[in-house]
C-alpha cells in the first residue's frame, strides 16, 4: 500500500510547517470534496493535515463592523449564525442552498472556497481533462456541456465553480486571509480565482502550501437587503445550473447601491460589476434590471447546450432585483 | 502541535454508541468502513460511498454527517452514534416508532440514514436553524415552523429510491410533535391532502 | 372501518413483519454477513467501448500485497452459457472472461481477489489492460437507417387498415417522443458472498429470485442444481436490476478456484455499468379520430437500443393493445444494435416509457378535439381486448377516472392553458391512464403446522421492499384462519423450492396462490390429524402449475388513473409537482398500508422519470458520463409533494386469490400526467424527457419568438 500519513494540527504555524515543501500533502477540512476525489483517484495525496482543531472556528464582528469568519467554521454554523442571517442574509441563503444537512455539518468555509469543479470529465480519471491532466484536452467543449460556463471560460476548459457560498461572498467583497511559513497574507475574493486561459489547472492565487485562515466581509449596508436564488435540476441536494446573489439599496427612487454575483456560469463565482455599473443611479425597475443583466451577459460565449443560461441569468437578475425593489417600497 | 504520525495506519479509540473500541485503522479507512467492516456495525449503509445518498448518515458529537466521507482516524475522541444506538433497549425511539407505524420505508436500506438524519433535523430545528425552505432567514423572523416543506428540504440529503418520502415526512412530523410534548396522531395533523374536497 | 369478527388478516393494514429490524439497523443485507477467512473480489471494467483485450498485465498485480488471484479471459475456467432459464437465455455479460471481445464500455475484463477489499481495489486499479480498440457507435436517435424489427412475439400487433382509417379521420395527431437511458439505482449496490461448504455452493446474495439465481449459477458452472443454495434475506431495492449479473459469476468462480469464501460488493459506479438499465426510446404515435373522439386509428412505434450481443426489447408499444379500442391498430417495436451494455427490465418495462408517449398523445388529441381528456378515454373504452378479442378478467379504468376526478377536483379545471398563476408560478393539472398486466407463474410453497401451535410458511419469494413477506403472512393467516402473529413466513432461500421471481408485478400474486393453496391443504390434513401434531410438525406442499393451467384465457390487467398538479416558473425553467393522486383498480388489496406505499413509490418513480432521470453517454468514450447520484438525479425529498394512492373495488370473479400485482402500475402514466399538466400550465407541449429547466426555458423562448 502507498504511504499515507494523517496528522492533526493544533496550531496554525504548526499546520503550515507540516505542509511546507510537500506538494503531495493536503490540508483536510470537512473532507466532503477531498475525500471523495481521493476515492475517485483525482487527488492522490500522501499526507493529510487535518486542520479542524485549529482555533479558526469562530465568527466575529470586526472593528469596522464587518464580519470575520474563521476558515474552519462549518457551513451549518455559518448559515445559522444570527449576525450572518441579519447582516448578510444572502450568504446564509447561499450556504443553505448547497449540498445537504449532513454535508453542511462537515464542510468548512476554507474548504468550500477550494472545492473543485463537478464537471464529470474532471472527476472521471479515464477521460481527458485539462484541469486534471494539463494538455490532455477538454472533451466537454464538443461533448456534454449543458451545465458548463458561459463567462470567462476558454477553449481549454469550460468547467464551472460549484460553490453557492462563494457567490454571496463575491457579492459582498470578501477578503481571504491565509498563512504560510513565510507569513500571512490577504487576497480579495475578486482576485482569488485565476483566469482560466490556457492554465485551467492553476485555480487560485494562494501561494503553495498556504492555509486559509479566515474570510472577512467588510461592512455593507446594502448586504442586509440581499437574497440568493439557485436554479437546479432537482429541488434540493443538487448543484446549480444558474444562481445569483443580489443586494439592493434604493434611495430617493434611485438605485444607490447594488451588488450582483452569479453562480454556475464561470470557473469562479462571477461578480457582475458591469451590471452593477449600469444600474447604479437608475430607477429600480424591470427594464433597467434587464438592461443591466444584458450588459453583463454581453461578454458571454455560449456552446450548443448551454445557451439557455443567458435567458436564465437575465430572468434571475430581473426576478431577484424586482423582489428586492418591491420590498423596499413597502 | 500533535506528534507526527508518519505511518499508514494508527491505533485509535472510537467511541460508538457509548462504547469504546480500540482498533488499528489504515488512515484511508472511512468511518463508514470502520463501523461496518471492523466493528460489525452494519446499520450505517454504503449506498454510494461518495456523499451523494445519505444512507451512511451517523451522528458525531450529536451532529449528522455522512460517514463515507469522514476518515475513521479523524473521529478519535468524538462520540459516534449509529442507528444501533438509537433505541433505548427494547423501546424504540419515537422516530423509529413513527417510521415503523407509518411505513416510512420499503426496502429498508436507506432507513438507518433517514432515521439518524431525522434525529438531527429535530435537533437542528429546535436550535432555530433555518433551511433553504425558510422564507425569511433573518433572526428577527423567528424560528420557522416545521412544515412539511421544511422537513422535505432538511431531509433532502437522504435519497430513498423506493419512494417512501411521503410517509417519511409524516413520520418526522409525528416524531416532532411527540418531542414537543404532543404525542398523538401527528401524521394526520400535518398530512397535506391531494384531494380538493378535504383541502376545501 | 373493517369490522371482521375473525382474525385480522387480508385487507387490514399491517406494519411490516421485518419492520423492527429495519428501523433498528438489525436487518442484515447481502454484504453484511460476517464470514471467517473471507477474500474480497474487485472487478476491472473495460475502459474502451469496442475492441479486444490484447493483454492483461496480471504478473505485476499478483505480486502486490494480499493479492490472491487475477482472473481474465486468458486464464478463466470455462463456463457453460448455452441454456435457457425461467427468464430466457442468460444475459451475455454472464459469459465472464470467456472470450477477449469487448462489446461495450464497462464490460468486465478481469477480477482481482485479495485478502482485503482495499487491497483488491488497489490492485484492480493498478492492473494494466491493453486493448485493440475499434471505433464504436453509441449514438441512439430516431431515423437511424440500421433499425430492425426484432424476432419477438410481442414485436408487432396489427388489425384493420391503418392508413385508410387515418385518411378518414377528422383529426390526426402525429407526434414523436423520446425518453432517455434510465438506471434502476436501488439504494443497495449489488453484493454477493460465495463459498463452498460441505460440498454445496452457498451464495449470500441480494436478488429478486433466489431460485432463479441458483438455477443459472448451476448451469453456468455445470453443477447439480441441488448442490447450489442461494439465500437473499433482505434486499435493498431491485426494480429489475437484481437478477443474475457478472459479480455473482465472478464470486463463484473465485470461491471455486480458491476454495475460500469470496465477497464482491459493487461500487455505485459499477452498478451503473454492469447491472442493466432501461434503454432510451424514440417513439412515434399517430392517432386518428372522428369529431366525437372515437379512435379510428392507433399507431405506436417504439425504437429502443440493444447491445451487439443480444436483442432486448423495451416493449413500449404494448399498452395501447389493452387500453383503447380503434378500428385499426398498429403497434410495433424496432431495435438498433449499438456498442452499449444489454438493457434489461426496469420497473414497468415497456409501459413506463410507452405510457409517456401514448398518454401524452391522447392528451394532444383531446386538446385538438377540444374535449376533456377523461371523456376522450371514456369514448374509447373497449369491452374486450382490442386486439385479442378476449374478455377482461376485470376492468374498471373508468371507475378509476371517476373516483380520481372527484377527489382531485377535476371538474373545476379550466382547460385553457396558462389560465392559473400564483406568483412566479404557472399552475396546471393533467391526467393519464395506467395499466399493467396481472400475470402469474407456477410456484411451490410449503406450510407447516408446528407442534407449538404456530405455522411456518416456506417459499422462495423475495421481499425487495414490496412488503411481500408481510402480505404472504396475511394470506397464510387468512387461509389458516388464524391471527397473523401465529404465522412465520420464511423466504429468500432457494432450498424452499421453485417459485416465481419478484418481477413483472407477478411475485405476490404468484406466491399468494401457492401459499393459500398449501395452507388450505394443510387445514384439510390437520382436520384428519385431529389436533395431534408430531414434534416435526405437519407440512403441506403445493405446486400451482395445475391451478394456473386451469385459469381461463383472459385479458388480465390492473388499471389506474393518474392525476398531477404542477407549478412551472417559465423564467427559470423550474417545475415543481404540487400534488399527485392515483386511483387504482388492482384486485384485492392484501395489505393497504404497504400497498399504498408501493403505489406511491411507483408514482414517485414517475415524477423522477418526468423531471430528473437521464443517463448521459459520452459519445467520445462510449461510457456513461457521471455515473453517480450527483449526476444521475433521482427525486429527492424536496421534489416530492403530498402524493396519494388509493384503490377502488376490483373483484376478479374467476380468480382463486383475486390478488393482482401492484409493483409497476404506479409508475405507468405518471410522467405523462405530469407532462400533460405542464402543457396545461404553460401552453407548451414537451415530448422529450426529462423536463429539464433548459428545455422549459428554450421552449418558452421559442414560443415567445413565434408570438413576436
Amino acid at each position: 500500500m502507498r504511504e499515507f500519513v494523517y496528522q492533526r494540527a493544533t496550531d496554525i504555524s504548526g499546520a503550515v510547517a507540516l505542509l511546507d515543501g510537500d506538494p503531495q500533502a493536503r490540508f483536510l477540512g470537512g473532507g466532503t470534496n477531498l475525500v471523495d476525489l481521493m476515492k475517485a483517484g483525482v487527488e492522490r495525496p500522501d499526507r493529510l493535515v487535518d486542520v479542524r482543531e485549529l482555533p479558526l472556528g469562530r465568527i466575529e464582528t470586526t472593528q469596522d463592523g464587518g464580519l470575520r469568519i474563521g476558515a474552519t467554521v462549518t457551513n451549518s454554523e455559518l448559515a445559522a449564525h444570527p449576525e450572518v442571517r441579519r447582516r448578510y442574509p444572502a450568504l446564509a441563503q447561499a450556504v443553505l442552498a448547497g449540498a445537504s444537512g449532513q454535508l453542511r455539518n462537515m464542510a468548512t468555509v476554507g474548504g468550500n472556497l477550494l472545492q473543485r469543479t463537478r464537471c464529470a470529465y474532471f472527476t472521471d480519471t479515464s477521460l481527458p481533462c485539462n484541469k486534471r491532466s494539463p494538455g490532455s484536452g477538454c472533451p466537454a467543449v464538443t461533448g456534454e456541456h449543458h451545465n458548463h460556463a458561459i463567462l470567462g471560460a476558454s477553449e481549454h476548459c469550460v468547467a464551472v465553480h460549484p460553490s453557492d457560498m462563494g457567490v454571496a461572498l463575491a457579492a459582498f467583497d470578501a477578503v481571504v486571509s491565509y498563512e504560510t511559513t513565510e507569513g500571512g497574507g490577504e487576497v480579495a475574493l475578486a482576485d482569488f480565482y485565476l483566469p482560466v486561459g490556457d492554465t485551467p489547472h492553476l485555480e487560485t492565487a494562494l501561494p503553495p502550501g498556504a492555509l486559509i485562515t479566515a474570510v472577512t466581509l467588510p461592512p455593507a449596508q446594502v448586504a442586509s437587503h440581499s437574497r440568493y436564488r439557485k436554479v437546479r435540476e432537482r429541488a434540493s441536494y443538487a448543484f446549480a445550473i444558474g444562481s445569483a446573489a443580489a443586494a439592493l439599496d434604493v434611495a430617493d427612487g434611485m438605485v444607490r447601491e447594488v451588488r450582483l454575483a452569479f453562480g454556475a456560469v464561470a470557473s469562479r463565482p462571477w461578480r457582475a460589476r458591469e451590471a452593477e455599473r449600469v444600474l447604479t443611479g437608475r430607477p429600480p425597475e424591470g427594464a433597467a434590471f434587464a438592461e443591466a443583466a444584458d450588459a453583463e451577459l454581453a461578454a458571454a460565449r455560449v456552446l450548443d447546450q448551454n445557451a439557455y443560461k443567458l435567458p436564465l441569468m437575465r430572468n434571475l437578475v430581473v426576478a431577484l432585483l424586482t423582489e428586492l425593489a418591491e420590498e423596499t417600497d413597502r | 502541535m500533535a506528534p507526527a504520525t508518519p505511518a499508514t495506519a494508527s491505533a485509535i479509540t472510537l467511541t460508538v454508541n457509548g462504547e469504546k473500541h480500540t482498533l488499528t485503522v489504515d488512515h484511508r479507512t472511512t468511518l463508514l468502513d470502520a463501523l461496518r467492516e471492523r466493528l460489525d456495525l452494519t446499520g450505517p449503509k454504503k449506498g454510494c460511498d461518495q456523499g451523494q445518498c445519505g444512507a451512511c448518515t451517523v451522528l458525531v458529537d450529536g451532529r449528522r454527517i455522512v460517514s463515507c466521507l469522514e476518515l475513521a482516524v479523524a473521529t478519535e475522541g468524538r462520540a459516534v452514534t449509529t442507528i444501533e444506538g438509537v433505541a433505548d433497549g427494547d423501546a424504540l425511539h419515537p422516530v423509529q416508532q413513527a417510521f415503523l407505524d407509518l411505513d416510512g420505508f420499503q426496502c429498508g436500506y436507506c432507513t438507518p440514514g433517514q432515521i439518524c438524519s431525522a434525529l438531527a433535523v429535530l435537533d437542528e430545528h429546535a436550535a432555530g436553524w433555518p433551511s433553504a425552505a425558510t422564507p425569511d432567514v433573518r433572526p428577527e423572523a423567528g424560528p420557522p415552523p416545521l412544515t412539511p416543506e421544511e422537513i422535505r428540504e432538511r431531509m433532502s440529503g437522504n435519497l430513498c429510491r423506493c419512494g417512501a418520502y411521503v410517509s417519511i415526512v409524516q413520520a418526522v412530523a409525528r416524531a416532532a410533535e411527540h418531542r414537543a410534548g404532543h404525542p398523538g396522531h401527528g401524521a394526520e395533523a400535518t398530512t397535506e391532502s391531494t384531494t380538493k374536497e378535504s383541502a376545501a | 372501518m373493517t369490522t371482521t369478527a375473525g382474525p385480522r388478516t387480508v385487507g387490514v393494514a399491517h406494519t411490516r413483519v421485518e419492520g423492527r429490524d429495519k428501523v433498528t439497523g438489525a436487518a442484515r443485507y447481502a454484504s453484511e454477513q460476517p464470514f471467517d477467512h473471507l477474500a474480497h473480489g474487485w472487478l476491472v471494467l473495460s475502459a474502451i467501448a469496442r475492441g479486444r483485450v490484447r493483454a492483461v498485465g496480471d504478473a505485476a498485480v499478483r505480486a502486490m500485497p494480499g493479492v490472491l488471484a487475477v482472473f481474465h479471459s486468458g486464464n478463466a475456467p470455462r463456463l457453460m452459457t448455452d441454456y435457457t432459464s425461467i427468464l430466457g437465455p442468460p444475459d451475455p455479460t454472464l459469459a465472464l472472461f470467456q472470450h477477449d471481445r469487448v462489446p461495450h464500455q464497462g464490460w468486465p475484463v478481469a477480477l482481482v481477489v485479495a485478502e482485503t477489499p482495499e487491497q483488491a481495489r488497489e490492485a484492480a486499479e493498478a492492473l494494466v489492460v491493453e486493448y485493440d480498440e475499434e471505433p464504436h457507435d453509441v449514438a441512439f436517435h430516431a431515423g437511424r437507417p440500421d433499425t430492425y424489427i426484432p424476432e419477438d412475439a410481442n414485436a408487432v400487433a396489427s388489425k384493420g387498415d391503418l392508413e385508410a382509417e387515418l385518411a378518414a379521420s377528422a383529426v390526426v395527431v402525429d407526434a414523436s417522443y423520446t425518453t432517455p437511458e434510465e438506471h434502476h439505482s436501488a439504494m443497495e449496490p449489488h453484493a454477493v458472498t460465495a463459498r463452498w461448504d460441505g460440498g454445496r455452493l452457498e451464495v449470500i446474495d441480494t436478488n429478486q429470485g433466489a431460485m432463479w439465481v441458483a438455477g443459472e449459477l448451476a448451469q453456468l458452472f455445470s453443477l447439480d442444481p441441488s448442490s447450489v443454495r442461494v439465500r437473499s434475506e433482505h434486499i435493498g431495492g431491485a426494480f429489475g436490476s437484481k437478477g443474475v449479473r457478472p459479480h455473482q459469476v465472478a464470486a463463484v468462480m473465485a470461491a471455486t478456484e480458491l476454495q475460500r469464501p469470496v465477497r464482491l460488493a459493487l461500487t455505485r459506479r459499477q452498478t451503473f455499468a454492469i447491472t442493466g438499465y432501461r434503454s432510451p426510446t424514440a417513439q412515434r404515435v399517430r392517432l386518428g379520430a372522428d369529431p366525437d373522439g372515437r379512435l379510428r386509428a392507433l399507431e405506436h412505434e417504439a425504437l429502443s437500443l440493444t447491445s451487439t450481443l443480444r436483442p432486448f426489447v423495451e416493449t413500449s408499444a404494448v399498452l395501447g393493445r389493452v387500453l383503447y379500442d380503434a378500428r385499426a391498430h398498429h403497434t410495433a417495436h424496432r431495435l438498433v444494435d449499438l456498442d452499449m451494455p444489454t438493457p434489461t427490465w426496469m420497473r414497468a418495462p415497456g409501459e413506463a416509457p410507452g405510457s409517456f408517449a401514448l398518454e401524452s398523445a391522447l392528451d394532444e388529441l383531446a386538446d385538438r378535439l377540444g374535449m376533456d381528456p377523461i371523456e376522450l378515454r371514456a369514448r374509447n373504452e373497449p369491452t374486450v381486448g382490442p386486439l385479442s378479442g378476449l374478455p377482461f378478467s376485470s376492468r374498471d379504468l373508468l371507475g378509476c377516472f371517476r373516483e380520481g376526478a372527484r377527489r382531485f377536483g377535476w371538474a373545476e379545471r379550466d382547460p385553457r392553458p396558462r389560465s392559473r398563476r400564483e406568483g412566479r408560478w404557472l399552475l396546471g393539472t393533467g391526467t393519464a391512464a395506467a395499466t399493467y398486466p396481472s400475470g402469474a407463474a407456477p410456484s411451490t410453497a410449503s406450510v407447516t403446522a408446528e407442534a407449538d401451535g404456530t405455522f411456518t410458511v416456506r417459499i422462495t419469494a423475495a421481499d425487495v421492499g414490496t412488503g411481500a413477506r408481510t402480505a404472504l403472512t396475511l394470506i397464510a393467516a387468512e387461509a389458516l384462519d388464524v391471527e397473523p402473529d401465529r404465522v412465520t413466513v420464511r423466504i429468500g432461500d432457494s432450498d424452499f423450492g421453485p417459485a416465481w421471481v419478484a418481477g413483472g408485478s407477478m411475485g405476490t400474486r404468484s406466491w399468494s396462490l401457492a401459499v393459500s393453496s398449501a395452507a388450505r391443504e394443510l387445514r384439510g390434513r390437520l382436520a384428519l390429524a385431529d389436533g395431534d401434531i408430531p414434534p416435526e410438525g405437519i407440512t403441506a406442499r403445493t405446486d400451482t402449475a395445475g391451478l394456473l393451467a386451469e385459469l381461463a384465457k383472459k385479458e388480465r390487467h390492473s388499471f389506474g388513473a393518474q392525476f398531477a398538479e404542477v407549478a412551472v416558473d417559465v423564467t427559470t425553467g423550474e417545475i415543481r409537482v404540487r400534488r399527485m393522486l392515483g386511483i387504482f383498480a388492482a384486485g384485492r388489496i392484501v395489505n393497504p398500508l404497504t400497498a399504498r406505499s408501493q403505489l406511491v413509490g411507483g408514482m414517485i418513480w414517475g415524477l423522477s422519470m418526468a423531471l430528473h432521470e437521464e443517463a448521459v453517454r459520452d459519445p467520445a468514450s462510449g461510457g456513461q458520463l457521471g455515473a453517480d447520484f450527483a449526476n444521475y438525479h433521482v427525486a429527492a425529498h424536496a421534489d416530492v409533494p403530498a402524493i396519494e394512492a388509493d384503490f377502488i373495488d376490483d373483484p376478479v370473479p374467476d380468480d382463486p386469490v383475486g390478488v393482482k400485482g401492484i409493483g409497476e402500475i404506479g409508475i405507468v402514466g405518471a410522467a405523462a400526467a405530469i407532462s400533460n399538466a405542464v402543457r396545461h400550465a404553460t401552453g407548451v407541449r414537451h415530448r422529450d424527457l426529462p423536463l429539464r429547466p433548459d428545455r422549459v426555458l428554450r421552449a418558452e423562448e421559442e414560443a415567445a419568438a413565434q408570438h413576436g
